[in-house]
């Protein structure tokens, strides 16, 4: 990994981010990649939070705080408005959670995605309505309990692949990233920001106080989701070419799902489907890429 | 020079001359001949502007809150359910202090379908912190739309330009041009005081708790108190200018009249016809064309309307559960002028039906006739409905 020039630091200490948060952890190593010379847009999410109060801002670059579905298309203006004023160098970020990508901003994102904005989206995904207090979305996989899937009615219903439906679009580029995979997601950053045209950066971002886990389990939680494949981290250019940045370990679902109290209402035969859940998406993965097992 | 042209395209005329650098928009009826015209002004280099063409009038608004907190002049235009699909983002836009100019062609909100004038999808914005000015005609569409860039950038709040659907965006009308050379002595580039800048890392519209709320809400009210006496400021250099002058409001025949009749948009040029008529049989009648609707100028209400004996307001609008929108601002205007005179408000022309001078005349001598005006709005030139069912 290249190191150099990675001391520096693009958050000021003093975040407002619950112990443990990814995408505390995400937004450091993204910043790290970017370099000063880019504009980040937030639309609500925990981020609108984290980044603190008037008057003071925890990031060293330009923030656009801005409406919940508005990602795509406040990016969108911020780079028109860059272009007519000549300035090619600079690189509009979104930086949204699930809930403002996979949701309530996803007709803007996929607006953005079809003009090709140039610009680069990236999703934090907690894979819930986190900062309004454990709400489902979308994202929430298949099998949680949040607050508006309590008891019995724990989601019945698979995530949504959200880079898939930006595949569709034939995006530039799409990357799946975890923040246990911070060589991995850094190169990714540093890849998208070469590259013109809209790009989407998908980070697996642990959230300690909404999937009830110990603050110190956050990356060991993020990087156990790469290795039992319910998060594979992989890339798509152009729409077409699929290549899978990392060969699982094989371990089975429910080691990681043991570990989380959000989990915890579920049986052996829940786990037991999900398990089969999860291999189907894997082998779905592996076609893509041109991979063909059993074969 | 004066050139025979539709109001819309005086309007994408003014945006050209404006050298407005992002439009964002999305089509609606009928609204659309403004963006099509300045697609092909970004298209053949006529207007050297970004322009995006999204996917929705939330993402034209969002896509300019970006585009113009990056310091540049933006312009969208829009009408009724789109301009409702944005009103999230006007408040955006306000609170963010950005001198966005839109152009609003008035239309019917649906159900059902109704793609004619009518000014409730303008007014029901009228808390979101813009500036809103009606225009009577084409020339204003076009003078009223250079003057709201001056005007919102000096004030930093965004400015709604309002046409009448048809009766004024698609009516051709000989409109006078301005010289590029003069609009820009007049408008000189946009010179942001903060945008989003690498080299000055900012943060915009970020968390405001209780202790600092409030304070950022007193100075839009504090900015749109000011825009009245900037706008008139404005318009004296336009006037200086380019020889026309509207101002907040304009009384015709005021001065001797015992019942003045308001109007705004283009029933006001109906309204106009229909005075001198009355004049003409010797009815002391006048006429106040309101063209600023916010800031409401209550003060120019009050000079004109004071002296009256009864007033008798045209909208073309309701406040469902209240009634006409220019009538209760008017009333609310004049309640603390001691022996202030009677307002009479009628509901007329909604969804496109024709005001027309006998409309107009019956309004006026409905008002002289009755000593007492009633509390409610009176809806005139309807159709008789029996049962709930309307007659055809």
């Amino acid at each position: 990994m290249e190191l150099s020039g990675f001391d520096r630091e693009y958050i000021y200490s003093g975040h407002v981010a619950c112990p443990g948060c990814g995408a505390a952890i995400a937004m450091r190593f993204v910043l790290k990649a970017l370099g000063e010379k880019a504009i980040m847009v937030i639309p609500a999410c925990c981020w609108s939070i984290i980044a603190g109060p008037y008057p003071m801002s925890t990031l060293r670059v330009p923030v656009l705080h801005t409406a919940f579905e508005t990602g795509g298309s406040v990016a969108s203006g911020i780079r028109a408005a860059l272009d007519v004023k000549g300035d090619r160098e600079t690189t509009v970020v979104t930086w949204a959670g699930d809930g403002g990508t996979f949701d309530i901003g996803f007709q803007a994102l996929s607006g953005a995605v079809e003009r090709n904005e140039d610009f680069i989206y990236i999703c934090y995904d907690n894979e819930a309505y986190m900062n309004t207090g454990i709400q489902r979305s979308s994202s929430t996989p298949y099998g949680a309990w949040t607050t508006t899937t309590p008891g019995k009615d724990w989601k019945k219903m698979r995530k949504k692949n959200i880079v898939e439906a930006l595949v569709a679009h034939r995006i530039r580029y799409a990357a799946t990233a975890s923040i246990a995979f911070p060589e991995d997601l850094v190169n990714k950053v540093k890849k998208a920001k070469n590259m013109k045209g809209s790009r989407f950066i998908h980070i697996f971002s642990t959230c300690p106080t909404g999937w009830r886990v110990a603050s110190e389990m956050s990356v060991k939680i993020a990087r156990m989701a790469v290795q039992t494949n319910i998060f594979p981290l992989y890339e798509v250019e152009n729409g077409v070419k699929y290549t899978i940045n990392y060969k699982p370990k094989g371990y089975l679902v429910k080691e990681y799902f043991k570990l989380q109290g959000r989990f915890r209402h579920l049986t052996d035969n829940d786990l037991d489907q999900i398990q089969e859940m999860v291999e189907e998406d894997w082998e779905l993965l592996l076609r893509k890429a041109g991979v063909f097992p059993g074969e | 020079m004066k050139t025979v042209m539709e109001g819309s395209h005086a309007v994408a005329e003014a945006v050209k001359l404006a050298r407005v650098q992002v439009i964002s928009a999305y089509p609606i009826t009928p609204q659309t001949h403004i963006v099509e015209r300045l697609s092909e002004y970004c298209s053949d280099g006529t207007l050297d502007a970004r322009f995006l063409r999204v996917e929705s009038e939330h993402s034209a608004m969002a896509a300019l809150i970006g585009a113009s907190s990056t310091g540049v002049r933006t312009f969208t235009a829009t009408s009724s359910q789109g301009l409702a699909l944005m009103h999230e983002l006007l408040h955006w836009a306000s609170g963010a202090r950005l001198p966005i100019v839109m152009a609003e062609v008035n239309r019917a909100m649906a159900p059902g379908w109704n793609i004619w004038t009518d000014q409730t999808d303008s007014l029901s914005q009228r808390d979101t912190g813009w500036i809103q000015i009606y225009c009577e005609d084409g020339q204003e569409a076009l003078d009223r739309t250079i003057q709201a860039f001056r005007l919102a950038e000096a004030v930093n709040l965004p400015v709604m330009v309002i046409l009448d659907a048809f009766f004024l965006s698609h009516t051709y009308e000989p409109v006078d041009v301005p010289d590029q050379e003069d609009v820009d002595t007049f408008l000189p580039p946009y010179e942001p005081r903060f945008f989003l800048d690498p080299e000055n890392p900012c943060a915009f519209n970020q968390l405001a708790p209780p202790d600092i709320y409030m304070e950022m809400r007193l100075s839009i009210q504090r900015a749109m108190e000011k825009a009245v006496t900037v706008l008139e400021g404005v318009e004296k250099d336009y006037g200086r200018m380019f020889g026309r002058n509207y101002r907040a409001v304009e009384p015709i025949e005021c001065e001797d009249a015992e019942i003045i009749m308001v109007t705004s948009g283009t029933v006001t040029s109906t309204c106009r016809e229909v005075i001198k008529e009355l004049r003409s049989r010797g009815q002391k009648v006048g006429l106040l064309k309101v063209s600023l609707f916010r800031p409401f100028p209550g003060a120019a209400i009050r000079e004109n309307l004071a002296g009256a004996k009864k007033v008798a307001v045209v909208d073309r609008n309701c406040s469902f559960g209240s009634g006409g929108i220019f009538a209760r601002e008017i009333q609310a205007s004049l309640c603390n002028v001691p022996g202030h005179p009677p307002v009479y408000s009628y509901v007329a022309g909604l969804g496109g039906r024709d005001i027309t001078p006998e409309l107009l005349k019956e309004i006026y001598w409905h008002t002289k006739k009755e000593d007492v005006p009633p509390q409610d709005s009176l809806w005139v030139g309807v159709r008789e409905v029996e049962n709930g069912i309307i007659r055809v």
